[in-house]
């Protein structure tokens, strides 16, 4: 890190589609200031940016018994950005059987990332 | 909670009749029904009630309406457990062939084979549908592996096969740059997104979530001249283009990949409304819409996608919320308010939903821009209003509430939209007519 240089990051929020500029400032690896925001959730996310990366995951799994092929699932939490990919095969071969509730866990800790992915969607059982 | 759809029984008059269940219809449904209409249908052509929200499986749906960041099926079934909620009768499979001006609705399903139904009010919510390759004229092979981002969509979050294994998308819109993303995560190697024009379609968020975080480029100006292959894609020419979107075939390249994706746009789904004799609005191609949604023609609201694209389920919602409710209002015999303010699109405004507006009532206006603003840029809805915003660009659709205190000292019979950048704006003669600070 360098000493007492201010480093400046630009992102460009993705809080909400509003899509502000932020500029992060920072020395030594620590935040000192977020500019660019309109609302007090793209501070964070300035931060957040800066520090550690993340992004919601969404995918789907094969669910039996259900009227369609594929179960929407999602991240319960974000995930670290570097890790989307390696998140997303973690779920490549989960298969679940319907019933299926909005909400259930469908993988726990996927990736050892800590974070849970649940069903986007409910699914009644056919037949 | 079952969200299996199947009506208790189906009448032969309703009060509202909503064609579609997407986010509109199912807000529509909500709205009419919570304004007083005792009867409410809800039809769609699909098996589950959700419309594109079913295949919509990322988040950014529901800050609006709910408070929260959630999936597209997430919202759809919250929003369906209010339908059900609101003790509306909802028959899905079933196709709404035809709507007369008498508001009698012709539908079709493997349920209830053909059948007339006869409505006090009509809410027409049949979203939109995205431009194919006949809309861009692509010379060269008709392989396959050429189609619509949004099918491509569908194939992969609800039927679970892969379109292909290397991708190219043609246009910037956000359901190409979704599934840029969504490829790469199930493995696909998605080469790049080519867009005609100088600046990306879709919104900034995707262009960040989508391409920089997976490294996927984007060439803007630039388009696919030339597609190649027997049975199968195998090869695309793309090529830089000029000012006059002219390409320039010196600096043409190929690019190898078995799968092409659109995402060159969505136009209305409104053939029911065009056919019905509905006045249509030639820039956003939906019919015509008064503040509370309704059509030129009386007792038939029109609300969502078939109106106008939204980039917003949330806007999506709301609006259809307004149309539901005046249909439910009419149908128990309440007025309607006077209207009698036109809205025309002015400077660098593509296009202004609804068409006219009423001084007794706040409404919502939302339009889009032509060309891209970065920068501060002066709103202006006549004389009666201005606002800066940030920047404005067509990716975002724009939106103004307009109340009776605005338009007090307005006597006129049109009001003109502009979005110009703000210095023109200061530079530019006033021509105000006073009133304003
Ligand atoms: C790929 C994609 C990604 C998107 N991403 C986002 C996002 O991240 N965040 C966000 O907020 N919004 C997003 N949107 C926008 C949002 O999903 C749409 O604006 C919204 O779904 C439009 O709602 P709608 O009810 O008008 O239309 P739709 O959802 O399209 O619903 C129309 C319904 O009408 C039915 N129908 C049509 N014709 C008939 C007929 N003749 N008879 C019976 N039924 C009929 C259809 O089956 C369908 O169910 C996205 C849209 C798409 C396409
Ligand atoms: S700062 Fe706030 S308003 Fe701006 S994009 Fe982020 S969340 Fe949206």
């Amino acid at each position: 890190m360098a000493d007492s240089t201010t480093e400046t990051a630009v992102y460009l929020c993705t809080g909400c589609p509003l899509g502000c500029r932020l500029e992060v400032d920072a020395v030594a690896g620590d935040v000192i200031e977020v500019r660019g925001h309109t609302c007090k959730r793209g501070e964070r996310y300035g931060r957040q940016e800066y520090l550690d990366p993340r992004r919601p995951l969404s995918t789907t799994v094969w669910v039996r018994g259900a009227r369609v092929a594929r179960l929407p699932v999602r991240s319960a939490e974000s995930v670290p950005r570097d890790r989307l990919v390696e998140v997303a095969e973690a779920l490549r071969g989960v298969c679940v059987d319907a019933p299926v509730r909005r909400g259930q866990v469908v993988l726990a800790d996927v990736a050892g990332t800590g974070v849970d992915v649940i069903a986007s969607r409910s699914l009644e059982p056919v037949g | 909670m079952t969200i299996s759809a199947e009506p208790r029984h189906l009448d032969a008059r309703y009060d509202v009749l909503v064609v579609g269940a997407g986010p509109a219809g199912m807000a529509a449904a909500i709205g009419a029904r919570e304004m007083g209409a005792d009867s409410v249908l809800l039809v769609d052509r699909e098996r589950d009630p959700g419309g594109i929200l079913l295949q919509c499986i990322h988040s950014g749906f529901g800050l609006h309406a709910f408070k929260e960041e959630i999936t597209g099926p997430e919202y759809a079934e919250r929003f369906f457990e209010q339908v059900l909620d609101h003790e509306v009768d909802v028959l899905t499979d079933a196709f709404v062939m035809d709507v007369t001006a008498e508001r009698r609705v012709k539908l079709m399903s493997p349920s209830v084979g053909v059948t007339t139904v006869d409505a006090g009010a009509v809410v027409l919510a049949m979203g939109a549908r995205e431009r194919t390759r006949g809309a861009i004229h692509i010379p060269g092979d008709r392989p396959s592996g050429v189609m619509t981002a949004g099918l491509a969509q569908k194939m992969v979050n609800l039927e679970g096969y892969l379109p292909g294994r290397r991708a190219v998308i043609l246009g910037s819109g956000d359901i190409g740059l979704i599934m840029a993303r969504r490829l790469t995560l199930e493995g696909v190697e998605v080469v790049g997104v080519f867009e005609l024009l100088a600046h990306p379609s879709g919104l900034g968020r995707n262009i960040v979530q989508c391409l920089e975080d997976f490294d996927i480029p984007l060439h803007l100006s630039t388009t696919v001249v030339g597609i190649h292959g027997r049975d199968r894609l195998e090869r695309l020419t793309v090529a830089p283009v000029d000012d006059q979107r002219q390409p320039l075939m010196d600096r043409a390249w190929d690019v190898d990949c078995d799968t092409l994706l659109l995402s060159i746009g969505l136009i209305p789904d409104a053939e029911l409304a065009r056919d019905l004799g509905a006045r249509m609005d030639p820039l956003t191609g939906g019919p015509m819409v008064s503040s509370t949604m309704e059509t030129s023609l009386p007792g038939v609201f029109a609300a969502g996608n078939v109106v106008h694209v939204n980039d917003l389920a949330d806007w999506v919602s709301q609006e259809a919320r307004v149309a539901g409710e005046a249909a439910g209002a009419l149908s128990t015999g309440r007025m309607r308010p006077l209207e009698d303010i036109r809205l025309l699109p002015g400077d660098n405004v593509g296009y202004v939903v609804p068409h006219t507006i009423s001084s007794d009532h706040t409404q919502t206006v939302s339009f889009r821009v032509r060309k891209p603003i970065y920068g501060d840029t002066q709103l202006r809805l006549g004389e009666v209003h201005r606002r800066k915003l940030k920047a404005a660009v067509p990716a975002e659709m724009i939106t103004i509430k307009v109340g009776p205190h605005l338009l007090e000292g307005f006597t006129g019979d049109a009001l003109r939209v502009d979005a110009v950048p703000f210095d023109a704006e200061a530079d530019a003669p006033s021509d105000a007519v006073g009133g304003e600070r």
